[in-house]
């Protein structure tokens, strides 16, 4: 077990370097980096100067080890449009990513869970059918497309929930941390919570319906496959209500799949939320990186790709542990 | 001449022929795959045709007759406009016509590269295993799992958008899928009887990979081809939705969806339209790409 958890961990860092070093690659890409991480109206003095205070003079391999040192004490320059640390506005706007992935895998789990587990207990039935056909469209809906659709008839035609952004205007004001809806919960502040969560509604519905195609089909073969175990019919030999038998049993075991896939769709939803968040305003380390690319802001852009990075692996890291204690038949090998 | 195997109708003909009849029989039974065949194969010739195909010019701009709904005449250019005209007049369903060439042109190149390079990698990780294949797999595993969109935003702020770098972000994408694909199929293969034989016989390294390992990897190449077109199709719209997929000059269904919806509000149509047909064409792939996979081999991990 122990070196199991010690070679994930190693593998994590290795990841991690590697995730360095094609940042490293995509900075160098053009052959002057100093023309990327200085703005359009630069002159010559300011480019002979970043040349030097960031050392693009030095051998590739100095530069390297130099910049890896700088990615893991996330110094990643100045932020061109505001005078701030590129690596702080991105913290900045993490708090509405986190929350929009959050909401979004619960949904995706409400959705996958009972429809994946109804559709492998009544294989074959017209629920069984409808619900793959489902998962089959919604894998081929572009989710930018159902974001709008979801924004044209629930917020411009129902005129249920807001268009666009995280909270009404004044009441971010109100809010003490980034974290609306926790702070609305743990604060008893039902406006805020109720305020958040309906900003968050449409938009985590666009991202968690995908995530859900997904994780129905995965949750039905699992569910399908322990369904024949040995142990679930000495289950049901016990005479088990079929609720225990399902419900327990089976669906313990059955969850180990889903516990690894989605830990890898939580680190996705973190990363991948760019699309939505532009289609929402949501004003999330997607929007935000969105935004840097139209500016050129360079520096905002490696930041928060390699904070994204950094999460996910450890995401997958938290994934990898917990499932050694799941399955203790997990060895390394 | 084994005319017995040809006339029977077991349900693997042996030669080529035979095989591509029974599949064709096959296809025709399972109604939501001959669905999709029959849509894509209506698709690649609306694209090839397309200037013969779409009503009008696609790039027509009539500022006076800006955002007008589906089905109506348009007394002042003499168009009736089946899908609605955009934010500047221009006809709906030519753009949407023409925008299917770069779509599938995008897919088609990508798939091509990737798929050389996957298989390539898969093969020759399977089959030599040792410190390669498991650098290889160890890469395969990792960008299967990483946040793509974010990796593909920064390559573009420093390439700068355009068709070719597009191609070069699926490929780099895509080409995992195959690796992984290639390489299971060439584990199980290289223990084969027939492998052994012909290193037996004396038979050199390359001949064996490509004379005996490289046809039996082909089936599930050709299924992971179709089950991935759908997501590059997916992936190259909502690069070009978000103004970082192929330059706005050529109409492409992200792009035409993403400067629609400015106007969601007042001219739903011109976002709408675009995005159905991705939907269509993304569902009409899935559908044939999982028919293929049960076809040919419904174990088959992707």
């Amino acid at each position: 077990m122990i070196y199991y958890l010690l070679m994930r961990l190693l593998q994590a860092g290795f990841v991690l370097i590697g995730i360095t070093a094609v940042c490293f690659i995509v900075l160098h890409l053009t052959g002057d980096p100093a023309a990327l991480l200085l703005p359009e109206n630069a002159t010559e003095e300011d480019y002979d100067n970043i040349r030097k205070t960031m050392g693009f003079d030095r051998p590739l391999y100095i530069q390297f080890f130099d910049y890896m040192k700088n990615a893991f004490s996330m110094d990643f320059g100045h932020s061109f449009q505001q005078n701030q640390p590129a690596f702080k506005i991105v913290m900045e706007r993490l708090p509405a990513t986190i929350e929009l992935a959050i909401v979004a895998f619960v949904i995706a789990l409400l959705i996958a869970i009972p429809v994946g587990m109804i559709s492998a207990l009544r294989r074959g039935s017209k629920i069984d059918i409808a619900s793959t056909f489902s998962a089959l469209l919604g894998q081929s809906m572009p989710n930018f497309w159902l974001g709008l659709i979801l924004i044209f008839f629930f917020s411009l035609y129902l005129d249920l929930f807001p268009t666009s952004g995280r909270i009404s205007f004044g009441m971010s004001n109100e809010a003490e941390t980034k974290f609306f809806m926790l702070e609305g919960i743990f604060t008893f502040n039902f406006s805020l919570f109720s305020d958040a969560f309906l900003h968050a509604l449409l938009p985590s519905i666009t991202v968690g319906l995908y995530s859900s195609a997904k994780l129905t089909r995965l949750v039905r073969s699992s569910m399908l496959e322990v369904l024949s175990e040995d142990y679930v019919r000495t289950a049901r030999a016990k005479g088990l209500s079929n609720f225990t038998v399902i419900g327990y049993h089976a669906f313990k075991n059955a969850s180990i799949p889903l516990v690894t896939l989605g830990g890898i769709e939580l680190g996705l939803l973190l990363g991948g939320t760019v699309v939505t968040e532009t289609v929402f305003a949501w004003p999330g380390v997607g929007l935000l990186t969105v935004q840097a690319l139209q500016n050129d802001d360079f520096p905002v852009i490696q930041a928060s790709v390699f904070l994204l990075a950094f999460i996910f692996v450890f995401v997958n890291l938290a994934v990898d542990i917990l499932y050694a204690f799941l399955d203790p038949r997990i060895r390394y090998s | 001449m084994n005319t017995s195997v040809n006339n029977s109708l077991s349900a693997k003909a042996t030669n080529l022929k035979g095989q591509i009849w029974t599949l064709i029989e096959s296809i025709t039974r399972y109604k939501p795959a001959f669905f999709g065949a029959i849509i894509l194969g209506s698709l690649l010739f609306i694209a090839i045709f397309a200037p013969l195909v779409s009503p009008f010019d696609p790039n027509l701009q009539f500022p006076t007759e800006a955002r007008v709904g589906p089905f109506t005449y348009l007394e002042g250019s003499d168009r009736f406009v089946l899908l609605g005209t955009d934010q500047v007049g221009r006809d709906q369903l030519s753009r949407i016509i023409y925008a299917s060439r770069v779509t599938l042109l995008v897919s088609f190149f990508a798939v091509i590269i990737s798929c050389l390079i996957g298989t390539l990698v898969g093969l020759l990780a399977g089959y030599y295993r040792g410190w390669f294949d498991i650098i290889a797999m160890r890469w395969v595993d990792i960008s299967l799992a990483f946040p793509f969109e974010l990796l593909a935003l920064s390559i573009v702020a420093v390439t700068g958008p355009s068709l070719t770098i597009v191609i070069i972000i699926l490929s780099l994408r895509i080409w995992v899928v195959y690796a992984r694909v290639v390489r299971g199929s060439t584990l199980s293969i290289r223990e084969k009887d027939y492998i052994n034989g012909a290193k037996a016989i004396g038979a050199g390294e390359l001949r064996i990979l490509v004379r005996y390992v490289l046809p039996n990897v082909l089936t599930p190449v050709l299924v992971v081809s179709t089950l991935y077109i759908g997501r590059m199709i997916l992936i190259e719209s909502s690069l070009s939705f978000l103004g970082i997929g192929v330059p706005a000059t050529t109409p492409t269904w992200g792009g035409i969806l993403g400067d629609g919806r400015a106007y969601i509000d007042t001219a739903w149509w011109i976002a709408f339209f675009p995005g159905l047909a991705i939907m269509i064409t993304v569902l009409s792939v899935n559908l044939l790409g999982d028919w293929l996979r049960d076809y040919f081999d419904p174990k088959i991990d992707i």
